[in-house]
């Protein structure tokens, strides 16, 4: 038997440790680009972070300088918004799938919120294009809110009634034994008892459209004034990444780094949040 | 009085949390239908020539979107095959590996946060850094050397890829039976034996869903592409050309649509991601849901 051949005992312990240096070799290299583009974000954002950039509006096409407030504050509205709309909705929905667990119909509620996850979000933007902007004739921050919150949902949904399994059935049954109606149980009980899940879940959501822009195209579309009303289109800070981006401008280039840098740095702290969340508050009992 | 209204109260609640239920079941239908309605006029001007017609040419409203659909195929599976690798390795060292422990838990957290990187800062990242390398490459192919098109997209969409397709498989992979690994072991199998001839055969259709949904996330990622793909109506002629996807000719054209048939044509464009992704995710969720019992 020569010594390379693969079924020898000694062949196919080399070939064990080829496969196993494939996969570190495979999987630092995971790593590897996880650093080298965080690295290139850092270098190329960092020097672009400066007042101007927090305090002023874009300056008009071949003056250098200027910042991204307007975008800052679009942003904001747009995400706040969209909050408020997914959570009632997302909780409600998330309780149901909780509570009617083994019915045919949260079956089939359950498979549509983990297809409607993978919804490609310029869809989502081209339909609620149709749904409000051509109705009313004007792109507008709320409607850009409406698309986001369609993509907050799943994981909102999700993570409650993952949550809420987690309670044991004794402390609905108590609050039920004392009178309680299923209504004050749930809000008394259930949904203090999960709100670190629950939390986790909204959390979850605001970082999934923190960073998106293809909903916002044909909804929220742009605007380099400062704008605090939301029936006007505003722009964010993605948005703002994508036009600059595509532009010739060096400058433009730079407060797109900078815009960059802000954005990755506001989710990287969303996700540490809801490790954090989901370390220390997890539903234990 | 009291009592009554909270009788009342609890009523109307269980009616909300049936009615939001029931919503949100047939949000997708009525996504169907609002996209089917909105591209009729579309659909019966264009007809089904659309599919493979080879010319995108709105100002004489003559659509055709085979280069879309074809630039969206090689697009989405060439950064399927660049990624497939490594997500199984890593899948590999997270699920089967290291499955516990703080340095893996680590390594885990890191892999996550490429999903933490917005679609459109991958563009301006790779516009930036991989563009110009792209195009010394293309140099020395002696190709047209702009720099973006079908072959960096499709390498930026494969790290796009990677974090969501390694929790996938690490999810199915960590799911083999102890028993079925260690009867392998007893017979002498080494380490790569077992993942080869045991771990993946035996979770081959969870790993295929895995993949699967992965491909119905490229199919429909938008703006890293539209900065990266070149946005060129013309059949690619390599996989360096620059092409154009589905997603993409939506979010550069749409706005820009003057003309009924125009924008109707593009809803047409977004009708179709639609129905494709949503067959796509239905299938790779009922194989993963029947894969996890």
């Amino acid at each position: 038997m020569t010594p390379f051949d693969i079924h020898s005992l000694r062949g196919r312990r080399i070939k064990d440790r080829i496969f196993t240096s494939m996969v570190w070799v495979l999987t630092f290299s995971c790593l590897a680009v996880v650093f080298i583009i965080l690295f290139y974000l850092f270098k190329m954002g960092l020097g672009s972070l400066n007042w101007a950039l927090f305090s002023q509006g874009p300056k008009p096409v071949g003056e250098t300088g200027g910042g991204i407030l307007n975008a800052i504050v679009g942003s904001l509205i747009v995400v706040v918004l969209a909050t408020i709309i997914a959570i009632p909705i997302g909780i409600s929905a998330g309780i149901y799938l909780a509570e009617n667990r083994g019915r045919k119909l949260s079956d089939w509620v359950a498979l549509a919120v983990d297809v409607l996850q993978g919804i490609p979000s310029i869809v989502i933007g081209v339909v609620i294009y149709i749904w409000i902007v051509k109705p009313t004739g004007k792109f507008s921050a709320y409607s850009g809110s409406i698309a986001l919150a369609i993509m907050m949902l799943p994981p909102i949904i999700k993570n409650t009634e993952e949550t809420l399994i987690l309670i044991p059935t004794t402390l609905k049954e108590a609050s039920l034994a004392l009178g309680a109606s299923y209504f004050r149980t749930t809000m008394k009980i259930l949904l203090p008892a999960g709100i670190g899940g629950i939390f986790s879940g909204c959390i979850i959501g605001v970082a999934r459209i923190a960073g998106e822009v293809a909903p916002l195209l044909f909804t929220a579309f742009g605007n380099p004034e400062l704008i605090f009303d939301p029936r006007k289109p505003v722009d964010t800070i993605p948005k703002v990444i994508f036009t600059y981006a595509s532009s010739p401008y060096d400058d433009w280039h730079r407060i797109a780094w900078g815009g960059s840098l802000i954005l990755v740095l506001f989710i990287i702290l969303l996700n540490t949040i809801i490790k954090i969340f989901e370390s220390r508050w997890k539903v234990q009992f | 009085m009291k009592s009554r209204w909270r009788v009342l109260e609890n009523k109307i609640f269980v009616k909300w949390l049936s009615i939001i239920a029931i919503v949100t079941m047939i949000l997708l239908l009525i996504f169907f239908i609002t996209l089917l309605v909105s591209s009729w006029p579309a659909i019966k001007a264009n007809g089904f020539g659309i599919l493979w017609r080879k010319t995108w040419d709105p100002v004489h409203n003559n659509y055709g979107m085979l280069p879309f659909l074809v630039g969206t195929l090689i697009t989405s599976f060439l950064a399927l095959l660049i990624s497939a690798p490594f997500s199984i390795a890593a899948a590999l060292f997270l699920g089967e590996y290291y499955p516990k422990g703080a340095i893996p838990n680590i390594f885990r957290n890191v892999i996550e946060l490429l999903a933490a990187i917005p679609s459109v800062v991958y563009g301006f990242w790779g516009l930036y850094t991989l563009a110009p390398l792209v195009s010394k490459l293309e140099l020395k192919m002696n190709l047209p050397a702009p720099g973006v098109g079908i072959f960096t997209a499709s390498i930026v969409l494969s790290i796009m890829l990677i974090p969501y397709s390694v929790s996938l498989i690490r999810q199915v992979i960590s799911m083999t039976p102890v028993s079925l690994k260690e009867a392998a072991y007893a017979l002498g199998s080494t380490r790569a034996e077992v993942i080869t001839k045991v771990i993946i055969p035996s979770n081959i259709s969870g790993i295929s869903a895995g993949f699967l949904l992965s491909l119905g996330r490229a199919l429909g990622e938008t703006m890293a592409i539209t900065i990266l793909i070149g946005n060129s109506p013309e059949m690619p002629h390599n996989i360096f050309s620059p092409s154009y996807t589905m997603a993409s000719v939506i979010a550069n054209e749409f706005t820009e649509a003057v003309g009924d048939v125009y924008l109707s044509t593009l809803i047409e464009v977004g009708l179709l991601l639609f129905v494709v992704t949503t067959i796509i995710n239905l299938i790779g969720r009922i194989i993963i849901k029947k894969v996890s019992y």
